[in-house]
């Protein structure tokens, strides 16, 4: 950031902790930007005269007497076309030795749309990934996250759904990526020769905590100059957001807040609503649909951060291993996609979701045979015949490496159902069964 | 004069202020940042400094900005033109805000000034009126919408002039009262009121005695919802509170439906928009947005908005419970609200109660509960507001201080249970904890029998008591075997799936499905208890599976049926005929 004229220099700080410093300052504005010996702040707290700045690099080495510049205005994202195809810091600048861009300035983090003026998502995003587009089918202008186990490939499956998704942008916001995973994300999208739709602000695990912060609001700031300024289908990928929660409870720590649940700020919801209520469907025909990662500790999902995730965004997918066929699946219980309804059996077959439906209850009744199994007990036929009828599912439909079309998955699922079963176990509307029945 | 102040400290939006003169607790003041306003509400006070929260984003905002106090409390607009308006939690109207983005300071009006309405006198001169009498009656859509005498004026007026019929606009006066002094008091089409203080002018509040419909079968057969009444629905994520919600806003018996969109998803608001006017209300074959009012504050709008927003939509409907309609207003959710509470009170550095709540959340919400209900108005009439909000529990767990607070506020308790959603069974309300305390009033089980018949409410006990018994069987199948129990646990057990799938299990997304008349319910559960109630014999397990799979398969397709239908009447024949052979 180049620094402006007439900027009030102060020079003896109050307090330092290890991510704020407070110091007596006069006309200071509320989340303004100044630098503390050199380094990126933003003021959080105003009391009086006493300005409290959260410096993101953290306050390592800053001396009492450190030279503060007030910036005078919030944190900003130059936009201009010149963003595609370029990796930058979580401060906006380039990290690929590109020259800096040119555009106008936005504040980053800005005012959300009117409710009103959005549109109904309703046009569909396939993946080729049946535990997706079958079951859980994504749209456009829907905010959905991957709730992953540390260990489980959430970034290559991402960066799979986002190469094969028909969008114009894609915007990556990387939250302490390792620097394995950014330089993967790099080489897929260079590999498929996609790098010109693709913008990166990425913040690695080498770099300070705090900074991540503000790798969503670049992400989105960028996201809507090309959604509502140029009417392009926009996908955000954010990962990880268990990280960005991590950092603001740092902060909040740091100020001495009380934290509520999980030792999380009271105000995580807002936060995570703020970044995830973006995704929006415009009147003009743009749209930002956001996927992003949280992992979990263990699969669980109600600590704070899943749990306040869950209620925020429109559906959740979950990935899990499957012990029978040792694939990767997504979980077709924990799974959810809220606005598969809007495209099923509208963009896609009639016989969509009932399905759907039907193929997730067998697959339900064979992990309660599996149980029966486990207690000891003599399996029915039923028994028998749905836990065979999950083996196919499992391996034919919601493992990870399968792409195919919508049909064709539910050609799949059609074959399957009269490989194992009667019409009559289906409960499938008659007129779709008669339609559509594999079987004698 | 009014009061003013200079901001001194900014944390987020909570902002304090060093105040000159006189302020009160909820006053609403501005804060002025270059030409925009921002508008605020005293939350504490402190000697000579305010705390207030800003129902905007404070970016930019700095020590030294001035403050105005304007006097009065969070007010709304009551007037006609309320209906199919879309507004945020502090009534401003979203239609008419200009660009894509919501703009800082824009404020727009609720009302349509220019609008004119077709007024017919009720009221004329010499009659002796108070508080929310009505005066005229205005055609708002198919509705009789009332101008009634302003709820904050004091004692008896007498009427000098009411205006004849015609076209008048809402700031017209359309009459003249005087007051016990003799003073002449014009009144116009609005009034305003302050939000946080409930609207009185009514005789009484009797308990609830009539059935509020909602096409349900999970609420209306099993855990019916009275008429002013109250309920909650709380559940983890994904387990279709909302859709649920949805179903209520477009099925429930109601004349006017208000829908407070208190934090959560800007999606399910723009569902509603968009579904709204093209869906039509079968009890009056008009366009459902026609009785529906959103308030809308969802959760990337500011937080202390949020707050306001259940307060506004439950003042505007108690406005319409004045003019003796019906109203049902739902709130999703009022955790949402909960939290902007934690959050402001986190700020102001309180001592915090159970996970950070403020102490006084267990009184914040039974005393907003307790403004729904059925009243008589003074001229005999009677008004109800039905209120039923959503909670978002904390990780999915009940025992949490919202969902245990508003379980002592609410008389339905509509449990979303996780398990229930896994398995698709949808609507997810488990079955065996969820309750409604009004099938317990001798009111509603008289209304009941002389609605639908003596049969009913013992016939809602014995299928309530057959899923427990059912569930029980399937406890005991669980851990002896399918071979270790005898073959009664296996009927049991599958006379509760049939409940399960015919009565509970419903399909919210299928036109006929969704929503089914009382007379249909009552004609499918006493089918299903007919065929409950016959003595069957079976070989083994297997054999009483199969049949009840089967029965359930018919009876899903008669679900499916359009009511009476010949379609409906080939599977119920076809029931029949199962049920009789076998």
């Amino acid at each position: 950031m180049t620094n402006k004229a007439f900027q009030r220099i102060y020079t003896h700080l109050e307090s330092i902790t290890k991510a704020t410093v407070s110091l007596v300052a006069k006309g200071v504005t509320n989340d303004e930007l100044a630098t503390v010996d050199g380094r990126l702040a933003q003021v959080v707290k105003i009391k009086g005269d006493l300005v409290t700045l959260q410096v993101f690099e953290g306050t390592e080495g800053i001396p009492t007497d450190a030279e503060v510049l007030f910036y005078g205005e919030p944190p900003v994202l130059k936009v201009s076309d010149e963003l595609a195809g370029r990796f930058f810091n979580a401060y906006g600048e380039p990290i690929d030795g590109g020259p800096a861009i040119e555009g106008e300035k936005r504040y980053i983090g800005g005012p959300s749309v009117n409710p009103y003026k959005r549109r109904q998502p309703s046009e569909l995003i396939p993946t080729g990934i049946a535990g997706i587009d079958l079951n859980n089918t994504l749209v456009s202008g829907q905010k959905i996250p991957f709730f992953a186990n540390p260990d489980q490939p959430y970034n290559q499956v991402m960066a799979q759904v986002a190469l094969r998704a028909d969008v114009d942008k894609i915007i990556l916001g990387g939250m302490g990526l390792s620097n394995d995973d950014y330089l993967y994300f790099r080489n897929m999208f260079e590999g498929a020769g996609a790098l010109e739709k693709i913008i990166s602000f990425v913040n690695t695990t080498e770099q300070p905590p705090v900074e991540r912060l503000l790798v969503p609001d670049m992400a989105l700031t960028a996201a809507e100059y090309f959604a509502v300024d140029k009417n392009q289908k926009v996908l955000v990928l954010l990962t990880d957001m268990t990280l960005y929660a991590d950092a603001l409870s740092i902060v909040s720590n740091r100020m001495d807040q009380i934290p509520s649940k999980d030792s999380m700020p009271g105000s995580l919801y807002s936060d995570l609503a703020k970044i995830y209520e973006k995704a929006v469907q415009l009147p003009d025909g743009g749209s930002i649909t956001i996927i992003a990662v949280t992992t979990l500790n263990d699969g669980d999902i109600t600590h704070a951060i899943p749990d306040n995730t869950g209620y925020i965004t429109e559906g959740q997918l979950f990935l899990r291993t499957d012990t029978d066929t040792g694939k990767v699946i997504v979980d077709p219980f924990r799974s959810l996609s809220r606005l598969k309804q809007l495209v099923q059996g509208k963009k896609t077959r009639e016989d969509h979701s009932q399905v759907m439906n039907t193929g997730v209850r067998l697959f339900a009744d064979a992990a309660s045979a599996k149980t029966k199994l486990e207690n000891g007990f003599d399996l029915s036929d039923y028994d028998n015949r749905c836990l065979e009828y999950a083996k196919d599912y499992s391996n034919q439909l919601l493992a990870i490496d399968v792409n195919i079309k919508i049909d064709q998955m539910l050609d799949t699922a059609w074959a399957l159902f009269a490989k194992y079963f009667k019409k009559e176990e289906l409960n499938i509307k008659q007129s779709l069964v008669d339609k559509y029945w594999k079987g004698n | 004069m009014n009061t003013t102040g200079t901001v001194t400290g900014i944390i987020s939006n909570l902002v304090t202020v060093k105040v000159e003169g006189p302020v009160a607790q909820n006053e609403i003041c501005f804060i002025r940042i270059g030409e925009t306003k921002l508008m605020a509400e005293v939350i504490k006070v402190n000697g000579a400094y305010a705390f207030v929260q800003v129902y905007e984003s404070t970016r930019g905002l700095k020590p030294g900005d001035s403050v105005e106090f304007n006097g009065h409390m969070l007010e709304v607009q009551l007037g006609p033109g309320l209906l199919s308006s879309n507004y945020d939690g502090l009534q401003n109207n979203l239609a008419t805000m200009e660009g894509v983005f919501l703009k800082k300071g824009e404020y727009t009006a609720p009302l349509d000034p220019d609008k004119e309405w077709e007024f017919s006198p009720i009221a004329k001169s010499g009659d002796k009126v108070k508080a929310a009498s009505w005066l005229a009656e205005v055609k708002e859509g198919w509705l009789p919408h009332k101008i009634m005498v302003p709820f904050s004026f004091e004692g008896e007026y007498t009427v000098k002039e009411v205006k004849a019929a015609g076209k008048y606009k809402i700031n017209d006066t359309i009459a003249v009262l005087v007051n016990e002094k003799g003073e002449e008091v014009p009144v116009t089409m609005v009034q305003k009121w302050p939000v946080k203080v409930a609207i009185r002018g009514y005789v009484d509040k009797p308990r609830p005695y009539k059935l509020m419909e909602t096409g349900v079968r999970i609420i209306d057969t099993l855990n019916p919802i009275a008429e002013g009444g109250t309920g909650f629905i709380p559940g983890p994520f994904g387990c279709g509170k909302t859709v649920l919600q949805h179903a209520l806003a477009k099925q429930g018996e109601a004349d006017v439906i208000i829908m407070a969109a208190c934090g959560e998803r800007a999606n399910e608001v723009v569902e509603i928009f968009k579904e709204f006017p093209e869906l039509v209300d079968p009890r009056t074959g008009r366009s459902l947005m026609e009785r529906t009012t959103i308030i809308c504050n969802t959760s990337n709008m500011p937080v202390a908005a949020r707050e306001a927003s259940v307060y506004t939509a439950m003042t505007i409907g108690e406005y319409y419970r004045a003019m003796g309609l019906r109203v049902l207003l739902l709130a999703d959710s009022t955790s949402r609200w909960a939290q902007a509470l934690r959050e402001m009170s986190n700020r102001m550095e309180e001592l915090p109660g159970a996970d950070g709540f403020p102490v006084d959340l267990p009184a914040i919400i039974s005393n907003f509960y307790s403004r729904a209900g059925i009243v008589t108005l003074t001229n005999g009439q009677t008004g109800s507001v039905t209120f039923i909000g959503t909670v978002s529990p904390a990780g999915g767990n009940l025992k949490e201080p919202v969902t245990e607070s508003t379980k002592k506020a609410a008389r339905c308790f509509y449990a979303l249970n996780q398990n229930r959603a896994d398995r698709k069974r949808y609507p997810a309300v488990d079955p065996i904890d969820s309750y409604s305390k009004y099938i317990e009033y001798p009111e509603i089980v008289k209304y009941l029998t002389e609605r639908i018949g003596e049969r009913w409410v013992p016939n809602v006990m014995e299928a309530k008591n057959l899923i427990i018994r059912g569930k029980e069987a399937f406890e005991q199948i669980n851990i002896l075997g399918d071979d270790g129990v005898p073959m009664e646990y296996h009927l049991r057990y599958w006379k509760s799936e049939l409940i399960d799938f015919i009565i509970l299990q419903q399909d919210a997304f299928d036109s006929i499905d969704a929503n089914t008349p009382l007379e249909r319910q009552e004609f499918m559960l006493d089918k299903v208890l007919e065929i409950c109630r016959q003595n069957r014999e079976f070989e083994n397990f297997e054999e009483c599976s199969s049949f009840y799979k089967k029965v359930i398969n018919v009876m899903r397709q008669m679900n499916y049926s359009k009511w009476k239908s010949e379609e409906f009447n080939q599977y119920l024949e076809k029931l029949n005929t199962l049920v009789n052979n076998n």
